[in-house]
């Protein structure tokens, strides 16, 4: 009795969760993909019939913006990088008293809305602002306007992900044992050296994991093209956003969504396998 | 270089101060940029601060036109405003409480126990902290339109922000639990506690940090939610919400406000539970050391 009680506690208390992610995310995948596959009108109701079509209607129709995505999220995760990295490494080893103010400085951002965020460049990217008028003078606002720019949507996206790509790279940073370094010093490697060849290989799963937490989001994001884009700047969320909510061609959006996953899932896949593959190396070399 | 010693003083001086500012600069280049990208990350929340206090001419808080105030002094006078910072609220709050609840239970299985099917559920609880928001919220939409029950409004907004709460919510308390002494429970069944007194006299205390720390991240997750309640709403208006549907007709400095008002709540949570976190490693790090002590 008591043994197959024992036995079952865990599944008693995993039983609420589960529940709740299956019910409620597992489920309405299948309820997606078979919504993708009807047919009809929202007048007359939309019935299965195995409208495959609407992949390739829905793909064609929206081609650009589903490519302008993926673009943005690309350019917006490489800049992010660009300047995470340093910022993370000079919080890990540059720090000292200040590494917590710094960390702090980090994730305040999180502390305002989202809405919010985006909408405070809103404000900085304004005609009239400062920064505008400067980027106006220096001829890198065509027109004086810095809004409904392919820029103004890439920066807002780059500011909004940057901390998911400081804090991974961060927290593997600052597990690698400054020993290591000094070793590589000591047998005279150039501090450049010792940074190529020992500290970025040993700080590639918290990059991994920097870029796959901006990129992911960033694919989807609708937010930043609505605030801070034009007619032409529209990404593929802004798409699927108002077939479901305005349009309500619910086939269409649906069948766009899971194309959205499946090529996320698709680069997730071989991102992970090709820099999965180097991280381990860097490893392992450390071991040897 | 030759030319150089052999030149005049001042010259060499000159050079020399030269060569140190290049050295200097090099050796802080990275303390010098990150400075800068700390500045890019904070200065959108000084505007959201700033424009606060702006007297606009127009619908518009784009451009400064002087100090006042006004705003201030009227925070609370948007009734959509106020009933949209309630319905976050109340939202927030209850998906906080199940999220926690059903989410910690979830990490005490699977740190505790073993069982066939951990892997399976470990999966589970990745893969939506995997997916983007958007694909959540229009597969959830797509569920509730075919069933064509519950008709969306309050009741989907919670069914869909506890189910994103919930996977954050497991992370963090497991990782509070991994690192939990298990001796300390022993101890208090050797001396005759009953599982459920050890449960609430030894466990839980420490647990709760991690418990604090998993309902508080739950919270902001809820309160900042835009892109799954903008799917799942129906009429219900959140705080999110209310601000992408004044964003056409321009939205009130108020929202400034209300923004900076939870900025700074959010804060003292954050200082409060720091502090908590910091008390509990005190206390475990505490006991193990008198122990060694005693003999």
């Amino acid at each position: 009795m008591a043994t197959t009680r024992r036995r079952l506690t865990p599944y008693f208390l995993l039983f609420p969760g589960a529940f709740w992610l299956i019910v409620f995310f597992v489920v309405p995948m299948g309820y997606m993909a078979e919504l993708s596959l009807r047919s009809g009108s929202l007048e007359q109701g939309f019935q299965f019939t195995w409208q495959w079509s609407n992949y390739g209607d829905a793909l064609s129709l929206y081609q650009d913006p589903f490519i302008r995505a993926f673009e943005y999220a690309g350019a917006a995760t490489a800049i992010a990088l660009l300047i995470g990295y340093p910022l993370a490494y000079a919080i890990a080893f540059r720090g000292g008293r200040w590494k917590n103010a710094m960390l702090f400085a980090v994730i305040a951002p999180f502390f305002t809305t989202y809405l919010i965020r985006t909408y405070a460049w809103q404000t900085i990217l304004s005609d009239q602002s400062p920064v505008t008028r400067t980027l106006d003078a220096v001829g890198l606002a065509p027109g004086g306007h810095v809004l409904a720019t392919a820029g103004a949507v890439i920066a807002g996206i780059t500011y909004n992900f940057l901390p998911f790509m400081v804090l991974p790279i961060y927290a593997s940073l600052e597990r690698i044992d400054p020993r290591l370094i000094e070793a590589a010093k000591d047998l005279y490697a150039s501090s450049r050296a010792a940074f190529w060849k020992v500290t970025l290989p040993l700080s590639a799963p918290g990059l991994v994991a920097g870029t796959l937490l901006t990129f992911i989001p960033a694919c989807g994001d609708y937010v930043n093209a609505f605030f801070l884009g034009g007619a032409n700047n529209k990404m593929i969320g802004n798409v699927i956003q108002g077939l479901y909510l305005t349009n309500r061609d619910y086939p269409a959006a649906a069948a766009l969504s899971f194309v959205l996953m499946a090529v996320i899932m698709i680069i997730v896949f071989v991102y992970i396998r090709f820099a999965g593959s180097e991280s381990l190396m860097g490893e392992e070399a450390v071991a040897r | 270089m030759e030319a150089g010693t052999a030149a005049a003083p001042a010259y060499v001086r000159r050079e020399s101060v030269l060569r140190r500012l290049w050295g200097w600069l090099r050796e802080h280049a990275v303390n010098i940029f990150a400075g800068l990208v700390i500045a890019y990350l904070l200065i959108p929340i000084a505007v959201i601060v700033l424009f606060s206090f702006n007297n606009p001419a127009g619908k518009y808080n784009f451009t400064w036109e002087g100090f006042t105030t006004y705003h201030w002094k009227h925070v609370f006078s948007i009734p959509e405003l106020n009933s949209a910072l309630g319905t976050s609220l109340q939202l927030a709050l209850y998906a906080t409480l199940i999220s926690t609840l059903i989410g910690t239970f979830m990490a005490l299985a699977l740190v505790r126990y073993q069982f066939f099917g951990r892997r399976t559920t470990n999966f589970l609880i990745v893969i939506p902290m995997a997916t983007p928001e958007i694909v959540m919220g229009a597969s959830l939409l797509s569920f509730f339109l075919i069933l064509g029950t519950p008709s969306l409004g309050f009741s989907t907004l919670l069914i869909a922000h506890v189910m994103f709460c919930i996977s954050f919510v497991v992370v963090v308390v497991r990782s509070r639990l991994i690192g939990f002494d298990r001796s300390l429970e022993e101890a208090a069944q050797d001396l005759g506690a009953s599982p459920l007194q050890t449960f609430w006299r030894v466990t839980f205390p420490l647990i709760f940090p991690g418990v604090l720390a998993a309902a508080l991240l739950a919270f902001a997750l809820s309160i900042d939610d835009f892109v799954v309640s903008n799917f799942n709403s129906g009429t219900t208006v959140t705080f999110p919400l209310y601000i992408f549907g004044a964003a056409q007709r321009g939205i009130p400095v108020e929202v400034n406000a209300v923004a900076t008002i939870l900025f700074t709540v959010t804060l003292i949570a954050m200082g409060f539970t720091v502090l908590q976190q910091r008390r509990a490693e005190h206390m475990a790090t505490v006991r193990p050391q008198q122990e060694g002590e005693a003999p």
